[in-house]
């Protein structure tokens, strides 16, 4: 892997910053608002990858991060007229400090413990998002939520949406890489492969944990109240199991382990369901046999796949300008 | 609060709370052979009941016929789910694991989805008869089937695990896989089998309950949750924990939604799960265990 300040780290940026740049002016209007999407989910898929994939930690409440920041930005500022990047800030402050408090304790468990306890608190914010009717207005949703605004101007097309919410990947995106290729990117990948033997080596396993659980919330919380600011109007249905299923779904589908994994899993599975109308109820199904087959034939998910096509690729050439040179039958093991 | 009230919270949530230990017993069964949670355990349950209802509706079966052969399909349904999902990725890392179970509980709903509907359904009760009063409280006669079934059910998994040489081979599969192959167990039956188990097992607190609450296509990710609640709370991997944390669970819910909020009711299990989890992971009759490296 390419450290970061190298070469090719380098170029892949330039390359995302570039496809971030182009893809509006390249694309019909319409795929606008679903790259849009695309971008939350993009945000959120790579919060939950330095999790999942690098330290490997299951959550399935990542939703409710998602949701709980959504909703106090939304409420904040539609209720209490707060000003909207006061209530963006409250919101992602929000799920950090609630990932903190659940994850401290939480992260003592391992593997399938884990996965349970971050179900269950999924599923309490569910219910209380559901209940809270006079907080929230309950299961119809809340409306009323005033468009991102900051330095007294108010965004309202799609296009000014669309680089807000990829210019807030992008920076995310570099972050993460950053911390990837960091000591505590390497510490992470050592808890994921063996917890125990990490601690021998000296690294403070929980601190660790709960870091990489509390900015994975935070990434969370900064795609909800970009969410609720770009949609205008939340309800709980979006921050079900279902949704943290789908988040899971897009790490995994893109490959763990790997940011531009988390990147192409986000797109791919928010532009797939656009082509397939056909397909409307039978999209949970299909993240269902996506995380199946995913697990079963491709571990490493659509990154691990690019590699293996890009080596082989390479093989190819390289292989005929050996042909050229010395061998003209060789490359047949290439085939 | 009377105490005839108090009464009949507590018969509902016994009730209830017999499926989630039949599904916490499920839970167990895999966890046991495999170290694995199945996260489809739920579905199992789902399962029982709306295909006892459509092997009335559609099929024509009578209620005695139609509930063994739901039990029968979904237990078909648990050899296959090992067979094609879980043999053919022995020895992934648990994430891995935890991620394929998921995927199968998502292709069971949406299966049941689109094959049944989305509408809500119930099964008729076991028998004729109307409510029996007791001190006030009034006790359904399904709720005698279903504290009937679940204590011959627990008995007979305890006459299964101590007379019978295939459940002393289980046990050993679950004290050390190794060591069971090498005395000529076979591992993958075994397995095999647990998955047929705790299909059998779920799909029951499935059936039983049916009559009782309505049942969709949907109520397995709750009932999953509360039958893993109950597991842990009961000490994962103890087969009569698993029961007896239902059954706690099941009164709590059902006192609490009574007491406080009915809305609420069902992040009362969690509530308690998370506590759990926090304060002692063992569970309440489980030992802690140390992790070989």
């Amino acid at each position: 892997m390419s450290s970061i300040g190298s070469k090719g780290a380098l170029a892949g940026l330039a390359a995302f910053a570039a496809a971030i740049v182009l893809a509006p002016f390249l694309l019909p209007d319409y795929y606008q608002s679903v790259l849009i999407v695309a971008g939350f989910f993009a945000i959120l898929s790579m919060g939950l990858n330095l999790l999942l994939g690098y330290a490997g930690q299951i959550s399935l409440g990542h939703a409710a991060f998602y949701g709980l920041s959504a909703y106090a930005s939304g409420i904040l500022t539609a209720t209490y007229h707060w000003p909207v990047p006061a209530g963006v800030a409250a919101g992602v402050l929000l799920s950090g400090v609630t990932a903190a408090l659940i994850g401290i304790p939480t992260l003592k468990l391992k593997g399938h413990y884990l996965a349970m306890g971050t179900l269950g608190f999924g599923v309490i914010v569910y219910i209380v998002l559901n209940e809270a009717v006079g907080l929230t207005a309950g299961p119809s949703g809340f409306t009323g939520i005033p468009r991102l605004s900051a330095f007294g101007r108010t965004f309202t097309s799609d296009r000014e949406y669309y680089f807000i919410v990829w210019g807030i990947a992008f920076l995310l995106f570099v972050l993460a890489q950053n911390l990837v290729h960091s000591r505590m990117g390497r510490a992470l990948r050592a808890i994921h492969t063996s917890e125990s033997a990490a601690s021998v080596l000296g690294i403070d396993v929980p601190r660790y944990k709960a870091f990489v659980f509390v900015l994975s919330a935070v990434y969370a919380g900064i795609a909800g109240a970009l969410y609720a600011h770009f949609v205008t109007f939340v309800s709980p249905g979006s921050f079900s199991f279902n949704a943290s299923v789908q988040i899971v779904t897009m790490v995994v589908l893109g490959g763990m382990a790997s940011l531009w994994g988390a990147l192409a899993g986000a797109v791919f599975l928010t532009v797939l369901p656009e082509w397939l109308r056909a397909i409307e109820n039978y999209d949970i199904l299909i993240y269902g046999a996506i995380l199946i087959l995913t697990m079963r034939f491709l571990p490493g998910g659509l990154a691990e796949g690019a590699c293996r096509l890009l080596s082989r690729v390479r093989r190819l050439f390289r292989g005929k300008k050996a042909d050229a040179a010395v061998l003209p039958d060789a490359g047949r093991e290439d085939a | 609060m009377p105490f005839s009230s108090l009464l009949q919270f507590f018969v509902s949530g016994v009730t209830v709370g017999a499926t989630y230990g039949l599904t916490a017993l499920g839970f167990t069964m895999i966890y046991n052979t495999t170290g694995i949670i199945n996260f489809a355990q739920g579905e199992f349950v789902m399962l029982g009941g709306m295909l006892a209802v459509f092997s009335m509706t559609w099929g024509g079966l009578p209620l005695p016929a139609a509930v063994p052969l739901a039990v029968l399909l979904v237990t078909a349904i648990g050899v296959a789910v090992d067979r094609l999902t879980i043999r053919p990725m022995r020895g992934r890392p648990p994430v891995t694991l935890v991620i394929v179970t998921i995927g199968i509980s998502i292709l069971l709903r949406g299966g049941a989805m689109l094959v049944f509907g989305k509408d809500t359904h119930s099964l008729p009760p076991f028998s004729e008869g109307a409510a029996i009063p007791i001190a006030g409280a009034s006790l359904l006669p399904q709720t005698l089937w279903v504290v009937g079934i679940t204590i011959a059910v627990v008995a007979a998994m305890k006459m299964f695990f101590d007379r019978t040489i295939t459940g002393k081979a289980m046990l050993a599969c679950a004290c050390d896989r190794r060591a069971a192959s090498l005395m000529g167990i076979n591992v993958d039956v075994m397995v095999t089998l647990s998955f047929a188990f705790s299909a059998l097992v779920g799909a029951l607190g499935g059936v039983i309950l049916a009559p009782i609450t309505l049942t969709a296509y949907d109520v397995g990710v709750l009932l999953g949750i509360k039958g893993f609640a109950a597991c842990i709370l009961g000490g994962l991997g103890n087969p009569f924990g698993a029961v007896a944390g239902g059954l706690i669970i099941g009164v709590l819910e059902s006192m609490g939604a009574g007491i406080l909020s009915s809305g609420y009711k069902d992040a009362i299990a969690f509530v308690i799960l998370l506590a759990l989890l926090f304060l002692r992971p063992s569970g309440l009759f489980g030992k802690a265990s140390a992790d070989r490296v």
